[in-house]
């Protein structure tokens, strides 16, 4: 493996990251926008709220690093991407926005109408932001971006390739945040809560997965060459991603107090490094490989560094975050 | 006055306008934040360590709604600091195409930083409850330590703009060789770094004892408003003296390594000794109108002696000059101003506190401080003026110009407005939660926090 592809390997270590968790923040936000009026939502908003406010900002930050090790390790894929995508990037900055923002003010802010108002911009936002991600990660997947950049500011990702992973994005966030609220409603002992969260993570898994199925279809017409290699090289990922979405859906429906998140990761992990298998060795498939777009050697070495240093500081200190928010010792109320 | 930048009437000049204010915008509204993220952990530790070792309610107080402020300012901060990050990509593609693979790398080791900030802010804000006492003190100690990081790291990549070093060019132009090392510790770092913490911990000891001063002139003068006051502000006054010291080095590098910088913020036309300092005024192409000039001064400060010759801007390449030049003096002579404001606002309450170990008793001191805060901002938006408008034409001193920079994406125009209009919106809402969450601290009422985000607060569950 040539230190270009190791850097590669890392930017998707990085998107991994920011799809299980930044996603799963994200489903929170669109449970939030479909939970109903104050008096039906009240308890699932108010279960979201705990479970998303210590941890939200931690996770965001991997959508900081995947950007900044594009930029430093790939400038000329971030220059083309940006270039050629801009307006469902500039969408996506925007909803960011308006996400982190609704989401901190919305319980502070005095008034139910305030609350309320901030509540529809956090949420709504939740919604449209993995969406327009999506519609960028498609455009990238279906080789409409071209090398050198400049391409078309809308068909590139007005196109059902694009537009099907957009929705693909959001139903799999929605899948993951239904999947965590089971496990958080459970350590609370709220049976109810419990329920209402396993039949909406099943609901979006099977979404997800139907969605998954046409994005194929798609694939196959728009973006041969990642399609061959997909369900060549890429297969065994994909029926481990197919085998444990099934598994999940399996035991949501009998109601088990199985484990579940484990199961719901790994469906979402093996889809992600069979498409990175799936495009690999390009970076924009299929006009710019990893080894032409990879910046010097010094400061891929550099990147390494940093990334090793995250390994060491970043992931043990995540995890003491998870660990102490899993044990209830960290409560937005005080 | 020489016009504002003088540009072809082309769609990518026109783009490039779009594309500053844009950048200039939405920088000037996150640099506050990050100022927060930067110093504010550190202001809040200090309250929190006198609560603990001296048994002090009131100062635990203080940390406690300092951290529940923060919560939200530490937020709309990262969300404001991502959009950054995608302008690089949305405004600037063509530098990140040509730099990234070079200065990318400080970007890097400050995302680290970010993401140890971002988790152990959260571990101590929500950790209050049920946290005991020093591991939640200690708990909060990285945050302290990964805000100067961070900052160190960000603005490492903005000396280097200034003072690029550590890469090697093909015939081309493009990056094939690095020195990440270089990169980072470029001829900017030790003057910058240390000009935007100091700046960093001024903007929030004066903002946060402004808004105490504030109470106090209202007739608040309880243990909890005094501490209020008095931490953030002797926070504040430590800093500026250092900080007086810092920017007035930073001065002289600057005249030494971008003297067009220099020429354009102390407004001199003809390169010569005995250079008058211009204070205020206008800049005319003659030279400055309607200012105080002092004889000689602005070469004693460069050289320490009358006889220093400065460049002015006659020795600079037309196309090579700032634009904006009252601009850049303007934003220069009031940072400057402000700043020894501030440092003999310092000697005054040095001077009550040495005499009777309290503030002045005047109601005038408390007026004042109350504007500190609202002075520092200004200061800060005006060091980030000089900085980037004085750099200008390049985005690269000598290597990049802004222009070859900009994206050719349409739209910017619409962009532009947009942001305006929601970080407007943003501002306007933050400014009224941290309000309304003061007068809730003060009337002690019901925490609407406590209940779920949409209930009616009679009705939340505990």
């Amino acid at each position: 493996m040539s230190k270009a592809d190791a850097a590669a390997g890392i930017l998707w270590v990085g998107a991994t990251f920011y799809a299980l968790f930044g996603g799963a923040d994200f489903g929170g936000g669109v449970w939030d926008l479909v939970a109903g009026g104050p008096e039906r939502g009240e308890r699932p908003r108010a279960l979201i709220q705990r479970s998303l406010t210590p941890v939200w900002e931690a996770n965001h930050v991997w959508l900081i690093f995947v950007l900044v090790v594009l930029w430093t390790a790939f400038p000329e894929a971030f220059s083309a991407i940006f270039t050629t995508l801009y307006v469902p990037l500039t969408l996506a900055a925007l909803g960011i926005v308006l996400r982190g923002s609704g989401f901190a003010f919305r319980k502070s802010i005095e008034g139910l109408q305030g609350r309320r108002a901030m509540g529809a911009a956090f949420a709504v936002s939740s919604l449209v932001t993995p969406f327009f991600m999506g519609t960028v990660v498609g455009a990238i997947a279906a080789g409409h971006v071209p090398a050198q950049g400049d391409g078309d500011a809308f068909s590139t990702w007005l196109a059902p390739l694009p537009l099907l992973i957009g929705a693909m994005f959001v139903a799999t966030s929605a899948y993951l945040a239904g999947v965590f609220l089971v496990g958080d409603a459970r350590r609370g002992g709220d049976e109810e809560m419990e329920r209402y969260f396993e039949r909406r993570a099943l609901g979006a898994g099977v979404v997800a997965g139907a969605l998954a199925v046409a994005g194929l279809v798609a694939l196959h017409s728009e973006a041969r060459y990642v399609f061959d290699r997909l369900t060549s090289q890429g297969l065994p990922l994909v029926v481990l991603s197919l085998l444990c979405g099934a598994a999940l859906l399996v035991v949501l429906r009998r109601g088990g107090r199985r484990p579940l998140r484990p199961l719901a990761a790994a469906a979402v992990v093996a889809v992600i490094w069979g498409w990175g298998i799936a495009q690999f060795p390009y970076l924009l498939p299929t006009s710019l490989r990893i080894d032409q777009a990879a910046a010097p050697d010094p400061t891929l070495t550099i990147v390494f560094i940093v990334f090793a240093v995250a390994a060491v500081l970043v992931l043990p200190s995540l995890g003491l975050l998870y660990t102490l928010a899993q044990r209830d010792l960290l409560e937005s109320e005080h | 006055m020489p016009p504002l930048d003088p540009l072809p009437l082309a769609a990518s000049a026109s783009n490039l306008l779009a594309a500053r204010e844009q950048m200039a915008f939405t920088l000037g509204f996150h640099i506050v934040l990050s100022c927060l993220g930067v110093a504010l952990p550190a202001t809040i530790l200090v309250a929190n360590y006198i609560g603990l070792k001296k048994g002090d309610e009131a100062a635990i107080e203080l940390a406690k709604r300092w951290s529940k402020a923060m919560a939200v300012t530490f937020a709309v901060g990262a969300v404001t600091g991502t959009v950054l990050t995608f302008e690089f990509g949305l405004l600037w593609p063509h530098f990140e195409q040509r730099f990234g693979a070079a200065f990318g790398v400080a970007f890097a080791i400050e995302g680290i930083f970010f993401f140890l900030e971002a988790i152990f802010l959260a571990v101590y804000i929500y950790g209050w409850k049920r946290l005991s006492g020093w591991a939640h003190f200690w708990s909060g100690v990285p945050m302290f330590v990964t805000g100067i990081g961070g900052a160190f790291a960000v603005v490492a990549a903005n000396s280097w703009m200034n003072q690029p070093q550590g890469f090697t060019l093909d015939a081309a132009g493009k990056v094939v060789d690095v020195e990440p090392l270089k990169v980072l510790f470029n001829p900017a770092t030790p003057y910058e770094v240390p000009h935007m913490i100091l700046a960093a911990y001024m903007v929030v000891g004066f903002l946060v004892a402004s808004i105490y001063a504030t109470g106090m002139l209202k007739g608040r003068r309880d243990r909890l408003h005094r501490l209020g006051l008095l931490i953030p502000l002797t926070i504040g006054l430590i800093a500026t003296p250092i900080q007086l010291f810092v920017g007035d080095t930073a001065a002289r590098e600057v005249a030494d390594h971008q003297p067009a910088k220099f020429a354009g913020m102390e407004c001199i036309q003809e390169t010569g000794t005995d250079q008058t300092e211009y204070l205020g005024g206008i800049c005319t192409h003659h030279g400055v109108e309607g200012a105080i000039g002092i004889p000689g001064l602005d070469s004693f400060l460069v050289g320490f002696s009358t006889h220093t010759k400065v460049t002015g801007l006659n020795s600079i390449p037309a196309d090579e000059r700032p634009p904006a030049n009252t601009l850049l003096h303007l934003a220069f002579d009031a940072m400057v101003g402000i700043g020894t404001g501030l440092l003999a606002l310092g000697a005054w309450f040095a001077f009550a506190w040495w005499k009777r170990r309290d503030i002045p008793q005047t109601p005038w001191f408390l007026r004042i401080v109350a504007l500190t805060g609202a002075a520092a901002i200004l200061a800060l938006w005006c060091g980030w003026i000089v900085t980037e408008v004085g750099r200008q034409p390049w985005i690269v001193q000598g290597y990049m110009r802004t222009s070859e920079a900009v994206t050719e994406a349409g739209g910017i125009w619409f962009t532009l407005a947009l942001v305006l209009l929601l970080y407007a919106t943003i501002g306007t809402i933050a400014i009224l939660v941290l309000r309304s969450m003061s007068r809730r601290w003060r009337e002690g009422g019901a925490d609407p926090e406590a209940g779920a985000p949409y209930a009616p607060a009679t009705e939340a569950p505990s």
